[in-house]
């Protein structure tokens, strides 16, 4: 009980520290908003998916996905800057629940996707984007995403607690996070790529995650070289275990190396 | 009965490269003060650290109000209350919304933490700041927050970490004045300095670390008897220095010492202005005009100095101390 109380209290922190610095909110929805613009109008002209409604549809599931794999480089720089101010000193001195603190900070960075994916929705919508396939099926959609994100954002605090410097965090989840966000389906069929990234591109969680979405929001998806494969058959259990993976992984690695904190 | 013990301590860094802590032992008894004073790079912060479970020693024992910091952090982090060298609140954050996330995280109950808050930010003079962020804080204002943070839950031993260091002497003569308020009301201190002063100030009890090692333990009184207590110190014009010797030399009952380049005469003494007073009357008799007169006391150097027959070294490879 009281670890849930810590955890809640840090989890309110979080939120508390967005409405003080609204930059971080505004920056974490503007670049998302920007790639909406720039790949339905600039990109999006020249793609012909054959999709009715056109290539919106295809691309907001790439986008939500992109914007939600992003926590993992938003935790990290976040849990790397409390600890250069020596913040993750202080509550470790504090008679509270040792994982109260990264805890806390993953569920607060997902509320903050919530927040995040609400503009990105509406921004969708605005220019176009129609999800087809009921209210269910979309809050279902949405609900996954955000799964997603907070798996990410146990990934972001073993960075966040594995680097020295805040901007060698950034780098890291950049290095990380853009590759599976382009190498993907995200916002380009794969079909067009070589057939060995083709491969890699669909196996990639961000596809598995962007197809699912896609078969939730009432969209067809397309598989390249690996049509017919379990992932490209079944991407919504696929992109689950992977998610399950994902945590299975690193929420005990994480958790470690914050105890171990003391060496 | 001793509050806080630490036997032995071994503490190194960078894969046994650096011997921050090399054997080290202290204890503070209850309700008391102890300084531990050192140059930097002494272990200061390291041994703290250890005692506040943030850090793990390589050998030795160490226990806070009988708890052992190694088996039963958590038991230990119900009594301590600990205020790091680099203030450790939330940036971003007002005053007021660290100290009530803090009471709450203490598990006083949201109505609680906010009575605990204010009346924190009253006795620290914070009332005034305590709806802005902290990042728009002076140094002073930062120290005395976390110091407040520190103390929401009337802790059994507080630790400060050279908690004047940075701030300038007005910041640092209030935070005395806030250390002696807590001091009188009873709380089992250990504070680490750089500053025999401060050491003076706040302690009962002093250890002199160099080293990762004790080198010297005792009052302040013993200490400073074993430096050797105030010093005279007198510029005069070159042609006056051999007269101004005798003279001082003669109030002192030491032979003075002498500073070729800037003509600076010392000694010491123990009736301080009253042998101020004797050096500058009998300069005066002699017809000499001193450029400058002062009474010195020790310092830190001085102590090492008089303990170590070296100054303090300050350690070249100065690092930022995490993790
Ligand atoms: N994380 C670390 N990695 C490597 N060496 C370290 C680390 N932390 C401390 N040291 C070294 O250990 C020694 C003791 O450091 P410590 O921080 O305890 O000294 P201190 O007395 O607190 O100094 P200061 O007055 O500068 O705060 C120093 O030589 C320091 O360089
Ligand atoms: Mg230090």
């Amino acid at each position: 009980m009281r670890a849930l109380n810590d955890i809640y209290i840090i989890t309110r922190r979080q939120l508390l520290l967005l409405s003080r610095v609204p930059e971080v909110l505004i920056f974490s929805t503007i670049q998302p908003v920007m790639f909406v613009l720039l790949f339905r109008y600039v990109f999006g002209g020249s793609i012909d998916t054959g999709q009715p409604g056109g290539y919106v549809q295809l691309l907001m599931p790439g986008i939500f996905v992109q914007t939600v794999a992003f926590t993992l480089a938003g935790t990290a720089s976040g849990l790397a800057e409390d600890m250069k101010k020596g913040l993750i000193d202080r509550f470790r001195s504090l008679p509270i629940s040792q994982s109260a603190l990264v805890i806390g900070r993953t569920l607060g960075d997902s509320l903050l996707n919530i927040v995040v994916l609400a503009v990105m929705g509406i921004a969708g919508y605005v220019v176009g984007w129609r999800p087809s396939s009921g209210i269910g099926n979309i809050a279902l959609g949405f609900l996954f995403l955000l799964f997603f994100g907070y798996a990410l954002s146990w990934v972001g605090v073993l960075v966040g607690l594995s680097a020295s410097d805040a901007r060698v965090v950034q780098n890291v989840s950049f290095i990380v996070t853009f590759p599976l966000t382009f190498l993907s389906n995200a916002f380009a069929p794969t079909t067009g790529m070589p057939r060995a990234l083709q491969y890699f591109a669909e196996w990639n969680p961000v596809s598995t995650m962007v197809a699912a979405c896609r078969e939730l929001f009432g969209l067809e998806n397309q598989f390249g070289a690996t049509a017919g494969s379990f992932p490209s058959e079944h991407p919504l259990v696929t992109s689950l275990f992977y998610m399950v993976v994902i945590m299975v992984i690193f929420i005990p690695l994480s958790l470690r190396k914050y105890r171990n904190y003391a060496e | 009965m001793k509050t806080v013990i630490a036997e032995n301590l071994v503490k190194t860094y960078d894969k046994g490269k650096v011997r921050a802590l090399d054997g080290l032992n202290l204890d503070v008894e209850e309700g008391t003060v102890l300084s531990v004073l050192g140059p930097n790079g002494a272990g200061k912060t390291t041994v703290v650290r250890i005692l506040t479970t943030l850090l793990r020693a390589d050998s030795g024992n160490a226990q806070v109000a009988g708890i052992d910091v190694v088996n039963n952090p958590e038991k230990v982090r119900e009594v301590i209350g600990l205020s790091g060298q680099y203030a450790a609140v939330d940036e971003i954050l007002t005053g007021y919304d660290n100290l009530v996330m803090f009471g709450e995280l203490y598990h006083l109950g949201k109505k609680q933490a906010v009575v605990r808050a204010n009346e924190l930010l009253e006795r620290f003079s914070l009332t005034e700041a305590a709806k802005r962020p902290i990042k728009t804080y002076s140094g002073g204002m930062r120290r005395r927050l976390d110091l407040a943070a520190s103390l929401i839950v009337k802790p059994k031993v507080l630790f400060l970490d050279e908690p004047t260091t940075g701030l300038d002497p007005r910041g640092r003569q209030e935070m005395w004045g806030v250390i002696q308020e807590l001091v009188k009301g009873g709380v089992t201190l250990l504070l680490t300095t750089q500053y025999l002063e401060e050491a003076d100030q706040l302690a009962d009890d002093i250890a002199v670390i160099d080293t990762g090692k004790v080198i010297a333990r005792g009052t302040s009184d013993a200490l400073k008897k074993q430096v050797g207590g105030e010093r005279l110190e007198v510029v005069v014009e070159q042609q006056h220095i051999a007269k101004t010797m005798e003279i001082v030399s003669a109030v002192s009952g030491h032979t003075a010492g002498l500073d070729e380049g800037l003509r600076l005469i010392t000694a010491p003494v123990s009736t301080g202005s009253v042998a101020l007073f004797e050096v500058l009357k009998s300069l005066d008799s002699a017809g000499i005009h001193a450029l400058d007169v002062g009474l010195k006391r020790p310092s830190l150097d001085d102590v090492f100095l008089a303990l170590t027959g070296h100054t303090a070294e300050v350690k070249v490879e100065e690092k930022e101390v995490k993790k």
